[in-house]
């Protein structure tokens, strides 16, 4: 089992209230995902589940067992670190049966455990290297391996591929993915990777100074922001807001569109504008637009689409998708 | 080109480093040789370097006329005591303020510093008579004493210093993996900080070994460590500069071996977080 419940959790530094009041329910075996720009709080919200952190008010369930007051060795949790914080002076051996060793297992259940996770992470080779032997996708899953042998209730991830180059990190995104599903445990992860939020999250939970904006699956968030923050945080390249008239003509104060979800043609359309920049990916286009009295617009096309910087293009916005706003941002439906 | 001027700097840097070390060390050797010439020939001008007769008539006659090994094992415990006691004291508090800082932490450090920049001679006379009034003159125990307070900020700020390099993150692993306190100290903060602990040992006992203004002062005959050896071969009976020598020789050999076998540790100690 692993039920997390946090009931108006709020976390002060001094006058600084990083968290103001948070509720939030984590059901057993889901991945979630705490989104959001740096200092959103996201990374002391991990930490007061952790436990590393203590709460200044409300409480923190875990298998509704109250575990506001628990030293975090006792909530049944594991962690993964961004430095991976392994223990230099081990053995990958070591490392992994540290808990284990903590939790006064018999020598030969700690072999076997270890044995195990390393199999299962493609470490058996390395158990008698020490961490800086290892590369950083080493380093990762042996962190990962530490987190794995206790069978805790929950993993917690704090930015665990943030270290990583950019090829390794798809390689690791999926690892982890693929251990949600033979594990079938809670994981809660904390990123500020929107890609990885969307890639592997069964619940993303976006976090903004220290309050949650919105919580629902991906492509929910995706398809229905509840607010301007939102609807700008999630999505690559992110969403085109205007505001003004042509918003005033969707009756909303501020108007979304996608990227995704602008036509775009060379003779006619609803903007016209001249080409900025254009980034070729091969399979798409991204086409930043000098629109006439609006601005900087971003649009995705195909790859074939062949237009250069200058080049004179007109943009149509899908009705259909349409985002509309209130003057408060909040989103119109 | 670029390597032609980089040959030469190395020429330059070389013979200018091996200058400067030959000027630093020339103290010791000529005291070493002045350790083996006769009386005569150690005040004699010009002075021979290397030729003469070399005798260890010095030695025998420092031998017979004091105990050398009463001084040696002062010095041993006054050095080696003063060192562990305040490591048992250092610690914790290093511990603490490495790992939970308050807002006061770095002045406590700057005012334990501070006590170091006031001139020892300031407080003599009141620590003589705290000593005479305590029946701590001339003993081991306040020889101890006072050597573990004038260097218990060094040793503070040293292990500081090293404590500050261990990654909080770890700790907090530990933490998640189950460990209680006194496990996370024996398992993982411990052994990464034994050449941290050990550095400091090592330099400290070196300082205490050297130190003379205290030892001078609050010592006569009992607890007299080998820097009162050394002293009571300057002044009695007028100069004897080769007997001199051979009480130096003598007192700063067992702390010079030391020095020499760990250097590495204590380089590594010394410049740890600087060059990372």
């Amino acid at each position: 089992m692993g039920n997390i419940t946090l009931r108006n959790v709020s976390k002060v530094f001094g006058a600084h209230a990083v968290i103001p009041s948070i509720d939030l329910n984590i059901n057993d075996g889901e991945f979630v995902v705490f989104v959001g720009p740096s200092g959103c709080g996201k990374s002391t919200l991990l930490r007061l589940i952790a436990g590393l952190e203590d709460v200044s008010d409300g409480e923190i369930v875990i298998d509704g067992k109250n575990a506001t007051e628990l030293p975090p060795a006792q909530r049944g949790l594991s962690m993964v670190f961004q430095s991976y914080a392994l223990y230099p002076h081990m053995s990958v051996r070591s490392n992994i049966g540290f808990p284990l060793k903590m939790a006064n297992e018999d020598k030969a259940v700690i072999d076997k455990k270890v044995a195990d996770a390393a199999r299962v992470l493609n470490l058996t080779d390395y158990l008698d290297r020490k961490p800086r032997q290892l590369s950083g996708g080493q380093r990762q899953r042996v962190a990962i391996g530490r987190a794995i042998v206790r069978q805790p209730k929950a993993f917690l991830f704090d930015e665990p591929l943030s270290n990583l180059d950019a090829a390794l990190r798809v390689n690791m995104r999926l690892e982890i993915s693929q251990l949600h599903q033979d594990l079938k445990t809670t994981m809660v992860y904390v990123t500020h990777d929107q890609v990885e939020a969307m890639t592997m999250a069964d619940k993303i939970v976006v976090l903004n100074r220290g309050r949650i904006e919105q919580v629902g699956s991906p492509l929910d968030l995706y398809h229905k922001p509840d607010n301007l923050f939102v609807a700008g945080f999630i999505g690559s390249p992110r969403m085109n807001f205007v505001s003004g008239a042509p918003a005033a003509a969707y009756q909303a104060h501020t108007m979304g569109i996608r990227p995704e979800h602008l036509v775009l043609s060379k003779e006619s359309g609803t903007w016209g504008g001249t080409v900025g920049v254009a980034e070729h990916l091969g399979s798409d286009t991204f086409l930043h637009v000098n629109v006439d009295n609006i601005g900087t617009m971003t649009a995705r096309v195909g790859g074939d689409f062949a237009v250069t910087h200058g080049d004179r293009v007109f943009l149509t916005p899908d009705a259909q998708r349409v985002h509309r706003f209130d003057d408060k941002g909040l989103a119109v439906r | 080109m670029a390597r032609n001027v980089s040959t030469r700097r190395k020429i330059v840097v070389t013979v200018v480093a091996w200058t400067i070390g030959i000027l630093i060390f020339f103290p010791i050797l000529w005291t070493f040789l002045t350790s083996f010439k006769t009386e005569a020939e150690a005040i004699a001008s010009p002075p021979s370097l290397f030729f003469f007769d070399w005798t260890t008539e010095n030695y025998h006659e420092v031998q017979s006329r004091s105990n050398y090994f009463l001084h040696f094992m002062n010095s041993v415990v006054v050095s080696f005591g003063s060192t562990l006691i305040g490591l048992i004291i250092a610690i914790p508090s290093a511990w603490a303020m490495a790992f939970s800082p308050t807002k006061r932490t770095k002045d406590v450090l700057m005012w334990m510093l501070s006590t170091k920049m006031m001139p020892s001679v300031g407080v003599l006379v009141p620590m003589y008579l705290l000593f005479r009034n305590t029946g701590l003159l001339d003993t081991r125990t306040g020889l101890v004493i006072v050597l573990t307070l004038i260097n218990l900020p060094i040793i503070i700020w040293m292990l500081y210093t090293y404590f500050k390099e261990i990654p909080g993150e770890i700790l907090e692993a530990a933490r998640m993996d189950g460990a209680s306190l006194s496990k996370e100290i024996i398992y993982v903060l411990t052994p990464m900080a034994i050449p941290g602990i050990a550095s400091t040992l090592l330099l400290n006992i070196i300082l205490a070994w050297n130190e003379a203004f205290w030892t001078l002062n609050l010592s006569a005959a009992k607890a007299a460590p080998l820097t009162a050896f050394i002293a009571s071969y300057s002044s009695p009976e007028g100069l004897f500069y080769a007997k001199l020598s051979a009480a130096s020789t003598m007192a700063i050999a067992p702390i010079l071996i030391l020095g020499w076998f760990s250097q590495k540790q204590l380089v590594r100690g010394l410049t740890f977080g600087a060059v990372k």
